[in-house]
């Protein structure tokens, strides 16, 4: 690819560039102003069903649709206290905790087969290791369907059907590749020397991987936590398959059999469940968001 | 690019050892290589591969849970191209993956393109505007949609005030789609993060050499940054169209699994639910798994074919 350096424009005298200078400088100064409001104006649009859902749920239900208000009118908490309720005997708590409990195996799982395995495909040199790692890739772009509905009959023979072991498996198991793929391309990027010389010391792979590569991958460990975190408190495709049974819902179940037996009328007790789905990923992602987004900016480009 | 199977590696130790001893020490390379690939090896097969075969025989079976499979041959794909629903999940699903993945792509790069300067507070919008993509597919959001876009909601005014019929979106047949596309280009934050990490990596003497040869901001859009960007559009265009055909959240809120009204939320994933987990026709569901598979297989394939001509990799020129 061709560079031409750009050309030094001709000798100036000083005065006149000095007033050029000072045009300039005005002129950068209204450009960013109008990009700011403009931004500004973008990112009220984008947030605005975030803040209206926060705000609607302290409004009473007769106030909520149409409302285009963010301010309501008299807060009132008593949304929040039919959410805190419950649904049909079963406590918010149930729910939450039921969630945690995915979330944070989810966590320990993946970061622990994950890492272990991107090791694999990241330090060691064996026979077979690129044919898995183009199968890794493949399983990235392979739509879940198509695994479900036999992973479905086996885990219900197992009698599993109601136990959160098929929504944790594939956790333990590596089988989300997004994660095996991360931790590969941050592994590529440590310096090779570290691990040789530990070689040269004579420790083997468990000894270099525990001492020399878990610390140094802590980012990549950070990022990974926190998706796997905030993905499985999402997920509502697996709980629904997998948890029947309303003393083990998590969060996002529970929201649902929240719509389907209020009347359509309580939006209040609806939104105010919403944010409270929502809190801990909102929560993750204010202490965290510089993670996250660089976590997605690496992950599109080359590693 | 990212996207490639090879993992260079060179060898671990630097001066080789004698014949015997270099043979004992790649054995033990193999063992440690399998025993550390030990979890994805036993996922790869019992959950991924294992079941894939599994519903590929299934997929040409009737099969209820209950009695054992009946082999039926070709009978599942048969059925499924004379089932109205189905060829309408196919509609549904094929318009807002030809539609929503465009636009949020469209919506990503513009933005990106607006934010990469070196003004202050990119931080700050970069976050926010990536915030969508994190609770997007929640069950909570889908709420809220639902709430804007019911008749005399948020939205509905704001149409009725700009002369759209009343009525709401939600029950409309018409609008289901456009809500759900607005839904999936709100999210627009995650394909942008990546194009502004593409964009910083274009190096800015190629802009100062196009200025200086006249270019304007078009020619300088045309023939540099989308070159310069084909393979983070090709990234992000790839993974953004195939999460496209797995929408399954939002429109079993939205239509309270049903896929209504008139059945146009009736997306792939969620008649694959109703057939295979809430009708127990565990064969049919399997056969249209794999027609999903064998699609999002072609549209990969042809997407790479056609990178060929459209992607370029700058690394080598430098």
């Amino acid at each position: 690819m061709t560079t031409i350096a750009a050309t030094p424009s001709g000798p100036v005298s000083t005065e006149h560039s000095d007033q050029l200078r000072r045009q300039h400088r005005t002129r950068e100064r209204v450009k960013g102003l109008g990009f700011h409001a403009l931004v500004l104006a973008i990112v009220a649009v984008i947030l605005y069903p975030a803040v209206w859902m926060l705000s609607s749920s302290f409004k009473p239900s007769s106030d909520i649709v149409g409302n285009v208000s963010l301010i309501p009118d008299a807060a009132t908490f008593a949304n929040f206290a039919k959410a805190l309720d419950g649904i049909g005997g079963v406590s918010f708590w149930t729910f939450f905790t039921n969630s945690l409990i995915l979330a944070v195996g989810s966590v320990v799982g993946i970061t622990l087969s994950c890492s272990v395995s991107a090791y694999a495909f990241a330090r060691i040199d064996f026979p077979g290791r690129n044919t898995f790692f183009a199968l890794m890739i493949g399983t990235l772009l392979l739509p879940f369907h198509v695994v479900i509905i036999p992973q479905y009959i086996v885990f219900s023979r197992l009698n599993l059907v109601d136990t959160f072991v098929p929504l944790l498996i594939g956790k333990f198991l590596a089988a989300e590749a997004f994660f095996v793929f991360l931790m590969v391309q941050f592994m590529r990027n440590l310096p090779r020397e570290l691990d040789e010389a530990a070689r040269i010391d004579g420790a083997g792979h468990v000894r270099i991987f525990t001492s020399i590569m878990l610390p140094l991958m802590k980012p990549a460990l950070v990022t990974s936590s926190i998706f796997a975190f905030i993905w499985s408190w999402n997920d509502f495709f697996g709980p629904l398959l997998y948890l029947k049974d309303p003393d083990l819902a998590t969060m996002p179940l529970a929201l649902r059999l929240y719509v389907d037996q209020t009347t359509t009328s309580d939006y209040g007790a609806q939104m105010a469940m919403a944010v409270l789905a929502l809190v801990p990923v909102l929560l993750f992602f204010l202490v965290f968001q510089r993670y996250l987004v660089e976590g997605v900016a690496t992950q599109g480009l080359k590693g | 690019m990212t996207l490639t199977a090879e993992v260079t590696t060179p060898p671990a130790t630097p001066a080789p050892p004698p014949g015997t001893a270099r043979k004992r020490r790649q054995a033990a390379e193999t063992r440690a290589g399998y025993a550390f690939l030990a979890p994805w090896l036993l996922g790869f097969f019992l959950l991924t591969a294992g079941p894939m075969l599994a519903s590929l025989y299934l997929a040409f079976t009737n099969y209820n849970l209950f009695a054992p499979p009946e082999f039926t041959g070709l009978e599942n794909f048969r059925l499924l191209f004379k089932d109205p629903s189905y060829l309408k999940a196919w509609q549904v699903t094929g318009t807002y993956v030809l539609f929503g993945t465009p636009i949020k792509l469209i919506a990503a790069l513009a933005v990106a393109m607006l934010l990469n300067n070196r003004r202050r507070g990119k931080g700050f919008y970069r976050s926010s505007f990536y915030m969508p993509s994190l609770v997007g597919a929640s069950v909570s959001i889908a709420i809220v949609w639902k709430a804007m876009f019911i008749d005399n909601g948020i939205v509905d005014q704001i149409g009725q005030f700009f002369g759209a019929p009343a009525g709401g979106w939600v029950g409309d047949p018409n609008r289901t789609m456009p809500m759900l596309i607005l839904l999936t280009v709100w999210q627009f934050g995650a394909p942008m993060v990546i194009f502004l990490a593409g964009l910083k990596q274009i190096p800015n003497e190629l802009y100062e050499a196009a200025s200086v040869d006249g270019a304007g901001p078009v020619r300088k859009f045309r023939n540099i940054t989308l070159p310069m960007l084909s393979p983070v559009i090709f990234f992000n265009l790839l993974l953004e169209t195939i999460h496209a055909f797995q929408i399954f959240a939002s429109a079993f809120i939205i239509s309270n699994g049903t896929g209504g009204p008139a059945r146009s939320t009736l997306f792939y994933t969620l008649y694959l639910y109703q057939r295979g987990f809430q009708d127990f026709r565990m064969g049919y569901a399997a056969a249209m798994a794999w027609v999903l598979v064998v699609v999002i297989g072609l549209i990969t394939v042809l997407f790479f074919r056609s990178s060929k001509f459209w992607v370029h990799y700058s690394g080598e020129g430098k």
